[in-house]
């Protein structure tokens, strides 16, 4: 009992709660070898205090006791059987590992665009987010490219770990065996911002709970509400937000993505903001970034790195976001990489950046 | 100035008594152009203690930057995200190759080296000269890095990021690569150097296993020097020729493949662990037979362990590479290999406490120095099992549990560099340091070093990963520990630089042979004049302590000739 306790305690006190399936043996090698590993430590530290205790020399000069300069089988013994041991942990090492690499058959694969500094999960359906949402006790392959340096997608919860590197792809597979929420976070050094690259996980239940509403089903539907309204109803949606969500919010079929809607393009804007990584250069404050400020941004003039000037109107901005390295700000390096944006999702962020003025004005 | 063909180093001529090294010329030129290794490793101690000094600053910078755990994308006070992200990589870039790469080879190994083996000086002088200017313009051009837009790379200079032309890491980055590539042939030049001088220039009757052990790992490093450093400079002149040029050869969107970069990096870097730490295991064995006064328990296995440990070194980068992209047939066979190095590491340890076992163990400065290593070293290398296993590696790399591992081995190696310079510091100086100081700034700084990263084990396993400046707030405890004991440690550090500088004042005279050692420096006064002996010192078992007798006139020892052991032979 005490020992099953002490065992617990130890779990916490080195890995984090793991809830994949492959988390229970990653733990049981690495137990494994840290118990090994305290036994030995125990055993020469141990030794070693207790040399220092009994043959410290009790007056200067005192000669040594011990005459012996060297013992061959002794040496030879210590030599080869840790190597034992050393087999054992590369074995476990390496079946395990093997069982992480192989990627099963039918899994759900997930797309992730990895760029400084967000993470965009695109999902079956076409509909991307900046967190990843997977259903528990299923197979799901993470399909990763870089649009710019390396990047490692880590996610401690499932003990996996892959570097993301731009040129071709990588393949990361788990199954998540509880539902709940978990970081998923950039192990690879990316440059300024790599410390705020992080991603929540969220792994659905297979029936609603109270702490996880939706299974994930229910929430792919309604992941992406801007580009799940169809071409008739958005434009409605555009011309009176408030009236739109008053008129479907009952509706059987668009309620429920109707209840992700905000009141205004402005919100819409916002939430985009944070959800496309825009957030890690831009600020709204006025403040100096690894890019531009959107504060006072639209239509002020922008002096350009060649000399020449632009008015930063809607075309300015669209331009801006869909090729960022065509028109570089003066003062600013040309790094941000593209990004997968749609016209719609552009619009929202257009009002956003139109609100951004001092308190009393808007743009709009 | 002496030409070492004209006479060679074991051509001894009976000279009256002149000034030591220090003083019989004192002006700045006779500094400047010296060709005397002596000399030449005093420069070295100077340059590696003060750049000791600004890495360590860097490091306190960064680890008080970690107080707070931040919010993301918010800046914390004064240090921003990328005084941070530069301050991490000139603390790495600083302490591995201004630091802890030349620290024992070109500062201890200049000094002690070719008076372990009977010699005038190593075999090229001015190829010596020439490495420690060398290392000092790569040091300037780090500096200019900074003055010229910072480097925020890491260490490492990963590609793409450290070869965009724009819009990747600082402006700096190509004069850091200059600087290192610099830093790179001194180090080629000092390798060089001691393997010839090993072979050529001991003396005649000196076999090879009659060789201090420090020898033995010094000449096992200065084959890695040779061997593995042009890769690194060939990687770093391709990637400053990607970043000036933009020919692609690790950046895909030129047609480059940036695990090939890391290929080339880890082929030299690796290795490199070894430059820092196999110095170290060879203090380890003079430090633990001297202070034990007992003789260095299985010479050969050490100094075989040696060779092994230098030869494998160049068979496991790619265990820095499992979550990288490289195949998992290539993985699993670096893996495999990595495990056979533990076996030369582990019987190194064995070794050591064979040799204290039943020893007359006096806890000397040097002493605690190297005991504190024995400790830590074992740490450093268990925790390296779980590395370099694959499965546990997936989830431990890139987090604090590899900057905790790293910093046990390698910066772990600072801790017998001081406990080398306390031990040879008589010799070097003529003065004895004050014990009692250097004791308490050894204690303080082992206790806080291991403190400092002994945390950081915890919170890698728990998930932290490495250079983050922001972190998840449940790793705030784990920092704010490391933080106080890595302040802790630099106070300990601190009092150890004092007590050093304070011999120059107040401390006595030091006589030849303080510690009873019996390796040839020990035969010369303190400090050695400027041509090392007069006569051809005997060649001895370097850890036969029957050869000196400790004399309590002088609270040192004295070399027993040979014709009164033959008269009565001990024992």
């Amino acid at each position: 009992m005490t020992a099953l306790l002490l065992a617990q305690t130890a779990k916490r006190f080195w890995m984090p709660e793991g809830v994949s399936t492959v988390s229970r043996s990653v733990d049981g090698a690495f137990y494994f070898i840290y118990y090994v590993s305290l036994f030995f430590f125990l055993l020469i530290a141990g030794l070693m205090f207790w040399f220092m205790w009994k043959y410290r020399q009790r007056r200067p000069g005192e000669a040594a006791i011990g005459r012996t300069t060297h013992h061959r089988t002794l040496e030879l013994v210590w030599s080869v059987l840790p190597a034992f041991l050393l087999v054992a942990m590369f074995w476990w090492g390496f079946q395990v590992f093997m069982h992480m690499r192989v990627v099963p058959a039918n899994t759900l694969d997930i797309n992730v665009l990895a760029r400084r500094w967000n993470w965009q999960f695109v999902y079956p359906n076409g509909q991307d987010h900046d967190e990843l949402h997977v259903p528990v006790d299923t197979r799901v392959r993470l399909v990763m490219r870089s649009e710019d340096v390396i990047h490692s997608a880590f996610i401690p919860a499932f003990r996996v770990k892959r570097d993301v590197v731009p040129g071709r792809y990588s393949e990361l597979w788990f199954e998540a065996n509880k539902p709940g929420e978990y970081p998923l976070l950039c192990a690879e050094y990316c440059g300024t911002s790599h410390s705020d690259m992080r991603a929540l996980v969220v792994v659905h239940p297979t029936s609603p709970t109270e702490a996880l509403p939706q299974t994930y089903d229910q929430w792919l539907e309604t992941a992406n509400p801007i580009m799940a309204l169809t071409e008739e109803l958005y434009p409605e949606y555009v011309a009176d937000p408030q009236a739109f969500i008053d008129k479907y919010k009952d509706d059987p079929k668009w309620g429920k993505i109707v209840s992700k809607l905000q009141k205004s393009p402005v919100v819409m804007g916002e939430q985009l903001y944070k959800k496309k990584g825009c957030v890690q250069c831009h600020t709204v404050d006025g403040k100096r970034g690894s890019g531009p400020t959107w504060f006072e941004l639209y239509n002020s003039k922008v002096a350009l790195r060649d000399g020449s000037t632009v008015t930063a109107d809607e075309n300015y901005i669209r331009e801006s976001i869909l090729e960022p390295g065509k028109r570089i700000v003066a003062g600013y390096d040309n790094l941000m990489s593209k990004i997968k944006v749609s016209d719609r999702e552009i619009d929202m962020i257009i009002a956003y950046i139109k609100s951004l003025q001092p308190q009393g004005q808007s743009g709009q | 100035m002496a030409s070492i063909s004209a006479s060679p180093a074991y051509a001894f001529e009976p000279r009256a008594a002149e000034a030591d090294y220090l003083s019989h010329d004192t002006s700045l030129r006779s500094w400047l152009f010296t060709l005397d290794h002596k000399r030449i490793g005093i420069m070295y101690l100077l340059g590696i203690m003060t750049f000791f000094v600004v890495g360590g600053m860097f490091a306190l910078l960064v680890r008080s930057a970690l107080w707070t755990p931040g919010a993301p994308g918010q800046e914390k006070g004064l240090i921003t995200h990328n005084l941070y992200n530069m301050f991490f990589t000139l603390h790495g870039a600083i302490m591995v190759f201004v630091v802890i790469i030349p620290g024992i080879p070109a500062a201890m190994g200049n000094f002690a080296l070719p008076l372990m083996l009977g010699a005038k000086d190593v075999a090229f002088p001015r190829i010596n000269l020439m490495s420690f200017y060398f290392w000092s313009l790569g040091v300037v051009l780090l500096l200019v890095a900074i003055y010229a837009g910072g480097i925020d790379t890491g260490w490492t200079f990963y590609a793409p990021y450290s070869t965009y032309r724009e819009g990747g890491a600082m402006a700096g980055v190509p004069w850091a690569l200059a600087g290192v590539f610099l830093i790179g042939f001194s180090s080629i030049f000092t390798g060089l150097n001691f393997i010839t001088t090993v072979h050529k220039l001991r003396l005649p009757e000196m076999g090879w296993f009659r060789l201090p052990l420090f020898v033995w790992a010094i000449y096992a490093t200065a084959v890695i020097q040779v061997l593995a450093t042009p890769v690194l400079g060939i990687t770093l002149l391709l990637l400053l020729v990607e970043r000036l040029v933009g020919i692609g050869i690790f950046n895909p969107d030129i047609g480059g493949d940036p695990v090939l970069m890391q290929h080339f990096f880890w082929f030299y870097s690796h290795p490199a662990v070894y430059i820092m730490i196999l110095p170290a295991l060879g203090v380890m064995s003079e430090l633990l037979s001297v202070f034990s006064r007992k003789h260095i328990f299985g010479y050969k296995f050490i100094a075989y362990s040696s060779m092994a440990i230098a030869i494998l070194g160049f068979l496991v980068w790619g265990h820095h590479m499992f979550v990288s992209g490289q195949s998992d047939l290539v993985s699993t066979i670096f893996s495999a290999i990595t495990f056979t190095i533990a076996v030369p590491s582990a019987i190194k340890v064995f070794n050591w406490l064979a040799t204290i076992y039943k020893g007359s163990i006096s806890f000397k400065a040097p002493m605690i120095y190297a005991l504190s290593f024995m400790w830590i070293f074992t740490i450093g290398g268990l925790t390296g099992l779980f590395l370099a296993t694959l499965a546990t590696n997936v989830h431990l790399t890139d987090t604090y549990f590899v900057v905790a591992h790293f910093h046990f081995v390698m910066a772990g190696t600072i801790f017998v560099f001081f406990g080398a310079v306390h031990y040879w510091w008589p010799k070097i100086t003529g003065r004895m340091y004050n014990e009692r100081i250097a004791n308490w700034g050894a204690l303080i700084s082992v206790v806080g070093f291991n403190v400092t990263f002994l945390v950081q084990f915890v919170m890698g396993a728990q998930g932290m990963p490495r250079r983050y400046y922001n972190y998840p707030e449940l790793f705030q405890i784990y920092h704010q520990i490391s933080t106080v004991a890595a302040w802790t440690a630099g106070i300990g550090f601190f009092l150890t630089v004092l007590s050093l500088m304070q011999s120059f004042f107040r401390a006595k005279n030091a006589p030849a042979n303080p510690w009873g050692a019996v390796t040839n420096e020990w035969r010369t006064p303190s400090p050695p004049p400027p041509d090392n002996f007069d006569q051809p010192p005997p060649v001895e078992d370097p850890y036969d302590f029957d050869l000196v007798r400790y004399n309590p006139n002088t609270d040192a020892y004295d070399f027993v000739e040979r014709r009164e052991r033959a008269a009565a032979p001990a024992h």
